[in-house]
């Protein structure tokens, strides 16, 4: 299992939801820690790479099992 | 880099026309865009306090309706007295188990996310709305208050 800071569940939630949600916890994250997030939305895929390249933060991870996508997000 | 913008105007009163103007809002400003929504005429349903938005299968050909009715059931029939508020509560109801946010939920998210809100002024007046019937977090303003925000923006979207 990859390591990281903070992990934000956001299983059961719908767009734009994960993104805002994952949003409000890169806040709270200094430069470099790695957040985590669970979500079951098949949306939010494409959505999380996008959201990565348009921030600067970078996604170092984006896998799926089980129908759950896990996505490793490091602050930029 | 300068912030991106984002204008947007919202004209529709309708829950299901409420989404993209608070969907495309929250987003951007969680991407980093500076963001601004200018309601005006039905728009302005969408910053009232209290919000009684519905959905209408009313001249709405593209609605889909449970058992098929929108293949079947005769348009003139979606003009019956309650049918409105029908459809409106399976909307909530459908919107609710996918997991899809409430319009108050993402409102609340733009003005967290500190989205400019504009009422139309002069909609206002002619709907003869009141100000405290609207939510706290918006400034009043006209159309040059919206191209003040809107000319240089990058995107800009009529909703």
């Amino acid at each position: 299992m990859a390591e990281f800071d903070q992990e934000l569940d956001a299983r059961g939630l719908n767009c734009p939801l994960p993104i805002l949600r994952a949003k409000k916890a890169l806040n709270d994250l200094s430069s470099g820690q790695v957040l985590r997030i669970i979500a079951t939305d098949p949306g939010s895929v494409k959505d999380f790479d996008a959201f990565a390249q348009q921030t600067g933060n970078q996604l170092l991870e984006s896998t799926e099992a089980d129908g759950e996508f896990q996505f490793l997000l490091r602050k930029g | 880099m300068a912030d991106k913008k984002l204008a947007i105007i919202a004209t529709k009163g309708t829950l299901d026309w409420a989404y993209p103007p608070f969907i495309l809002a929250s987003t951007a400003s969680a991407l980093g865009y500076q963001t601004c929504i200018f309601f005006t005429f039905y728009g302005l349903q969408l910053i009232k306090k209290r919000l009684t938005l519905k959905v209408s299968p009313l001249g709405n050909p593209g609605m889909p309706m449970p058992m098929g009715m929108d293949k079947w059931f005769p348009v003139i029939g979606t003009a019956i007295p309650g049918m409105e508020s029908m459809m409106t509560g399976m909307m909530k109801q459908k919107i609710k188990a996918k997991g899809v946010a409430s319009i108050e939920e993402l409102r609340d998210l733009c003005i967290e996310a500190d989205v400019r809100l504009v009422g139309c002024q002069m909609t206002i007046d002619l709907f003869d709305m009141k100000r405290e019937d609207l939510i706290d977090n918006i400034e009043l303003g006209g159309a040059a208050t919206f191209f003040e925000f809107a000319g240089d923006a990058d995107v800009t979207l009529f909703i």
